[in-house]
């Protein structure tokens, strides 16, 4: 069994840690992060970091005080190792251009070697490899330029620290108003000490002129291990917005804990996409990225719709139900998702669509793929609450599995509370067969082909949601990620 | 035989199937151009010869050779073996899911023209080549928008086969059981599908267990599989001796019988 991602994402972090010490930069650590361990102080200290405002220290301390009354949740399908978050540090700066190489000529072939399998256009492989962007290209003309179109319609896109700044009474009415403080273990932690993200607010009538992803994808600084991101759709406004990236990224926390939270007023419309790609470990399980995110949508006007993409491929550990609260009365919650867990990358991923409004609809499609010693675990809720006359959900759940080593197991939880509703749900679980494989060798298709076109035929009903150009990459990911897979 | 027209030798096969064996010494010829068909009751290996040949795991050769065009087909790799010009035409072809009938034919089809040093065919240039074909076939176009195989009827299933023949153009087609499940219409189209695909440069071996698709696609040669081993050959006659004494006869000590006869 091979994988190429593994190799590539080691030997990068040597190669650049090398460098570091070539280039002979000292960093001075105490100004750049905070010593590892979580307490009172550290959390005192990133918020005047960040120059924040007394009542976001105060919504901070209170979060931490909560968090620590709360346990790290365990009914998840998963096998975890005892996080010490004593040895975290919950803080660290971006670094900046010295630290960084400074051209493609400097990166390891073998990780941009993966990039071209994955057609990333070139300017976008510098920034991912973590090349100082001024050396590549002129950023700020292209953000400049982005940033003019959205204000001239309205739009504010920034990162959420800007946000709390310049948009203070925005923040300050919905932060926390989807996914409170007390949420769970993870959102609590992240409420505590999150770092960055993104936050966006769509004014009434506005349609957003483009997907705010290509500005994020050229422009995002690091996102940090506790990414918090919201966005704000006022009535009748629409927004696509697109997040993370199919190249494997580097990151050296092992931590993630992301919150997102969604607000959908009245006959607003919100389609966020995912494509996650963190390192997975290497090929024994060792090492990679835990991914702990609490991702909600509030369909809070009525006839809003909330419409959630997936394509997660990477983390050694994936724990992540973005759901849709479907409050205003005829709104729309979607959850499309493909997992695919290969070696010993463990997910268990799923969403809840919560039903609170009349008439209200949601439609799930989960594609699991585990391969290698992957396991993958699908977990959703339907809840159709008393008052939610005839509301409707489907459910289709399909897992596959290649080779014999991997696990696929399905947690449906459906709760009806109202005898008007209409729940459905389907399931299916498929070993890549001998037979399909037999079949595509027959007319002279490679075995690696043959995979990748039926897993791609599998996604399908997933990708056709993804904006063109990402459903593209996500598909070359999928193979990427399966290379050696079989056979 | 003319050697440079011999497209098929086999001798002396072996082969077992989960430790059993199942073909028990097959000899056989086919040169190009002619159309063999192999008949049998249920369980006498007729299957499991085409899935030998075409490789598929699980069926294991424990003595003797096939000798394609006079390369050792054995040594191949199933892929191998397609884009060498061998096509086999499934008894129970399966579903893709959400993989595109034309995508997959065109990924079919530009492997094999890779393999063979030709260029790749692009959309357009395939979507013609395809039209043609439908158009030969009296298939109609609807084929071609659906996911492979995805629904479609028993009758759909097996004239897709005959229409990826078509499009692949290979030198030795294998038809495991096309007639199986099809009624007299379906089989019609299909025989008449498979009439207009012989050729000088092509042989095809038509596996089934009645007689009937032989009334629509007349063999040059007609052979019986028994037990693993072909027990009797002659000519189109023979398949409808068969059909008239059923295999039962067979075992009752009509092979030899038979082959007094053949040889009178």
């Amino acid at each position: 069994m091979s994988s190429e991602q593994t190799p590539v994402e080691t030997s990068s972090v040597d190669h650049f840690v090398q460098q570091k010490y070539r280039h002979g930069f000292v960093t001075d650590i105490e100004s750049e992060t905070v010593p590892p361990g979580l307490n009172e102080d550290v959390v005192r200290w990133i918020s005047a970091r960040k120059e924040e405002p007394q009542w976001l220290l105060d919504w901070r301390l209170k979060a931490y005080a909560l968090w620590l009354e709360m346990k790290q949740p365990d009914w998840a399908h998963l096998n975890i190792e005892p996080i010490d978050l004593q040895a975290i540090s919950f803080f660290s700066a971006p670094k900046s251009d010295k630290d960084r190489p400074q051209s493609l000529d400097e990166v390891d072939p073998k990780l941009l070697e993966t990039y071209d399998k994955l057609g990333v256009p070139l300017h976008e492989r510098a920034r991912l490899a973590g090349v100082a962007v001024d050396a590549v290209f002129d950023s700020v003309s292209v953000g400049t330029t982005f940033r003019e179109e959205l204000k001239k319609a309205g739009v504010i896109f920034c990162s959420f620290s800007e946000a709390v700044k310049d948009h203070p009474e925005l923040v300050r009415k919905y932060l926390g108003t989807v996914v409170p403080t007390r949420d769970n273990y993870f959102a609590a932690l992240n409420s505590a000490v999150f770092s960055d993200g993104s936050f966006v607010f769509v004014p009434k009538g506005v349609r957003c002129p483009m997907e705010l992803s290509t500005y994020f994808r050229i422009n995002a600084a690091e996102t940090g291990q506790f990414e918090r991101t919201l966005i704000i759709v006022e009535d009748s406004g629409h927004v696509s917005y697109l997040e993370g990236c199919t190249a494997p990224m580097r990151d050296e926390n092992q931590l993630h804990a992301a919150v997102v939270e969604l607000v959908a007023l009245e006959d607003a419309e919100i389609k966020y996409s995912t494509v996650q790609n963190w390192y997975p470990g290497d090929e024994n399980g060792v090492g990679g990225i835990y991914n702990f995110v609490t991702k909600r949508g509030d369909c809070r006007g009525d006839r809003s719709k909330i419409s959630w993409t997936q394509v997660e491929t990477g983390s050694a550990i994936t724990w992540k139900y973005p759901s849709c609260v479907l409050r205003g009365e005829r709104s729309v919650g979607e959850f499309y998702s493909v997992a695919l867990t290969n070696n010993y990358q463990q997910a268990d991923t799923g969403t809840k669509m919560i039903h609170i409004g009349k008439n209200t609809r949601s439609k799930i499609i989960s594609k699991g793929i585990s391969a290698g010693r992957g396991q993958n675990a699908y977990r959703g809720l339907v809840r159709i609450s008393k008052k939610a006359e005839n509301a409707r959900n489907y459910t289709q759940c399909d897992s596959m599995l290649i080779g014999k080593g991997c696990g696929a197991h399905t947690f449906p939880y459906i709760e009806v509370g109202n005898p008007s509703a209409k729940v459905e749900h389907e399931a299916t679980t498929s070993r890549i067969g001998e037979d399909q494989l037999f079949y595509c060798l027959q007319r002279g298709i490679s075995e690696e082909d043959a995979v990748s076109m039926i897993v791609d035929g599998f996604c399908k009903q997933v990708f056709r949601e993804l904006p063109m150009e990402f459903a593209v990459e996500a598909k070359a990911l999928l193979e990427v990620s399966l290379e050696g897979a079989v056979g | 035989m003319d050697t440079n027209k011999l497209m098929l030798k086999i001798r002396n096969l072996h082969a077992t199937v989960g430790g059993k064996e199942i073909l028990k010494g097959i000899d056989l010829e086919v040169a190009a151009g002619e159309v063999h068909a192999i008949m049998g009751p249920n369980g006498s290996g007729k299957s499991t010869l085409g899935n030998v040949i075409a490789g598929r795991e699980g069926y294991e050769v424990t003595q003797g050779e096939v000798l394609y065009k006079g390369k050792d087909i054995l040594a191949m790799e199933p892929e191998e073996r397609a884009c060498e010009g061998l096509f086999l035409a499934f008894q129970y072809p399966v579903e893709i899911p959400g993989v595109n009938n034309t995508y997959f034919l065109r990924a079919a089809l530009n492997a094999q023209r890779k393999y063979r040093g030709e260029p790749e065919l692009d959309s357009m240039q395939f979507l013609k080549l395809v039209r043609e074909k439908l158009e030969i076939l009296h298939i109609s176009d609807d084929l071609l928008h659906r996911a492979v195989n995805e629904g479609f009827s028993g009758g759909e299933k097996k004239r897709n086969e005959i229409f990826q023949m078509a499009v692949l153009e290979p030198f030795l087609a294998i038809l495991d059981e096309t007639d199986s499940g099809l009624d007299i219409d379906a089989l019609r189209l299909v025989a008449e599908g498979v009439n207009r695909l012989r050729g000088e440069d092509r042989a095809i071996i038509v596996v089934t267990h009645y007689q009937r698709l032989l009334d629509h696609i007349i063999p040059d040669k007609v052979h019986v599989l028994s037990d693993g081993k072909i027990v009797a050959s002659g000519g189109a006659d023979l398949a409808l001796k068969l059909e008239d004494q059923g295999y039962t006869w067979l075992e009752q000590g009509g092979i030899q019988a038979l082959n007094v006869e053949l040889r009178a």
